[in-house]
């Protein structure tokens, strides 16, 4: 598809660069603790662009001072989910802003097939559009 | 310590030729080590062999930096501890000072101090403990972690207790992730060697045995007038002979905390104070009234007048830490 360049799904920062090593992902996540924000693990193997809420991998990061104690979650996640996507974000807690802050996949799939096009036809021969994770095919957990 | 700003910043630093000269007292003075060093001398009265110990670390860990310029590499030194003490010998005072002091020497990142207790890692039930130790150990990275009367979390005599568990997360933390965090243990020596007796594992990883000594009673009058001074009261003459008669007195006694009876009885003799003060019915005080102690408010404690502890029995072995 010409919207997936070398198959793999952009969503959040960095992903149309090289994934990221584990040195840039701390320097990363020193950057966010430097702001005051909470950073989090998530992971999910349904990586269609409108699904927002990822699952948790254990509870958001509050109060830590030093990226080494999230590194070790994003490396213990990957461990246990080798094969999902996996995201660090970080979310900012000021009033009046509270929503994530940072958001980017630090974990893919090695195969990612990526999204098909369905048409569905509605009255008056207008089509709508959307797009169809081919992993969404298997059942949760088969699906990488 | 890795520099994550530049990823390449090990590769950068130039290695010096084999004929450079370092200048160690440089060295020394860009760290501010000194400062610290100074401030725990002011600070912390007597603790010698602590003291000792500190600088000998903080000699260590210049001394490696420099040998990092000439590329002599050596493995991170473990500065895993253990402090043995009585209780009011000032074990997590230094505790807190160690954690600035490994800061200013780069050893660890942040330089913050965790403080905790069994209850913080020892959970309640099946497959609580792990996740509870990792959490404390996550907060506490790239800093130190204090674990307070450390001997508690292994009790022999009950075989279904959890502490063991926390006790192997600690472990393998304490190897494997030696760049990010110190583990700082402490408690009574008794029940310390106990612990380490039958934790092995525990002993060969700590590499600083550190004994905090009792105070002697000029020590202790000492950090008497510390404390005052910090809180800006004063003896006068007649109450600082009455003071170390007190100590004489009370050092006797049982349940004797040190440091932290000296700080009990000060706010026991402000009290009087401003009772006194009240008493004595002048209308108008000035400022030195309101700073001094006298005699009669240390003479006036129970100490003195039927040999028993102030407190009411059992309470100075509620606060004993």
């Amino acid at each position: 598809m010409m919207t997936n360049p070398g198959n793999r799904i952009t969503q959040g920062q960095f992903s149309f660069l090289p994934d990221l090593t584990d040195q840039q992902i701390t320097a990363q996540i020193k950057y966010a603790l430097k702001k005051g924000w909470a950073l989090s693990v998530e992971y999910t193997d349904d990586p269609h662009p409108r699904n927002t809420y990822w699952e948790m991998f254990g509870m958001p990061m509050f109060d830590l001072k030093d990226p080494a104690g999230i590194l070790m979650e994003v490396n213990n996640c990957r461990k246990t989910f080798p094969d999902h996507y996996i995201r660090v974000m970080a979310f900012d807690s000021t009033r009046g802003v509270e929503s994530p802050a940072m958001s980017y996949i630090v974990n893919r799939p090695k195969k990612e097939p990526g999204f098909g096009v369905v048409r569905q036809e509605g009255p008056g021969r207008t089509i709508h559009y959307t797009v169809h994770s081919y992993a969404t095919d298997k059942a949760e957990g088969e699906r990488y | 310590m890795s520099d994550t700003n530049n990823p390449d910043s090990a590769q950068r630093s130039t290695v010096l030729a084999d004929d450079a000269q370092v200048d160690l007292e440089a060295e020394f003075q860009a760290s501010n080590v000194q400062e610290v060093l100074d401030k725990l001398d002011r600070e912390l009265i007597g603790l010698k062999p602590v003291k000792t110990r500190i600088r000998e670390i903080a000699a260590l860990l210049l001394v490696d930096r420099l040998r990092k310029q000439f590329a002599l590499t050596s493995e991170t030194p473990t500065l895993h501890m253990n402090f043995t003490g009585n209780p009011g010998t000032g074990k997590t005072t230094v505790a807190m000072r160690m954690a600035e002091i490994l800061h200013r020497l780069g050893y660890v990142r942040e330089g913050h101090l965790i403080s905790v207790t069994r209850d913080d890692l020892v959970g309640q039930y099946i497959g609580h403990t792990a996740p509870k130790t990792k959490e404390v150990i996550k907060k506490a990275m790239g800093g130190v972690l204090f674990i307070d009367e450390a001997y508690y979390l292994y009790k022999p005599e009950n075989e279904r207790d959890y502490g063991a568990e926390s006790i192997e997360i600690l472990l393998q933390v304490m190897e494997n992730n030696r760049d990010d965090l110190v583990v700082i243990l402490a408690g009574y020596k008794d029940r310390m060697d106990r612990f380490f007796s039958s934790n092995p594992g525990m002993r060969s990883r700590i590499a600083h045995h550190i004994d905090f000594p009792d105070y002697s009673a000029q020590e202790l009058l000492a950090i008497a007038k510390l404390m005052l001074a910090a809180q800006n009261y004063r003896f006068s003459p007649a109450a600082e002979q009455a003071f170390s008669e007190y100590l004489k007195l009370r050092m006797k006694l049982e349940h004797f905390a040190n440091a932290r009876s000296v700080r009990n009885a000060l706010d026991r003799a402000r009290l009087r104070q401003a009772n006194r003060l009240f008493a004595c019915g002048k209308k108008t005080l000035t400022k030195i009234d309101l700073m001094t102690l006298e005699a009669e408010d240390i003479l006036a404690s129970r100490v003195f007048v039927d040999g028993q502890p102030d407190s009411e029995p059992g309470a100075d072995t509620a606060v004993q830490k």
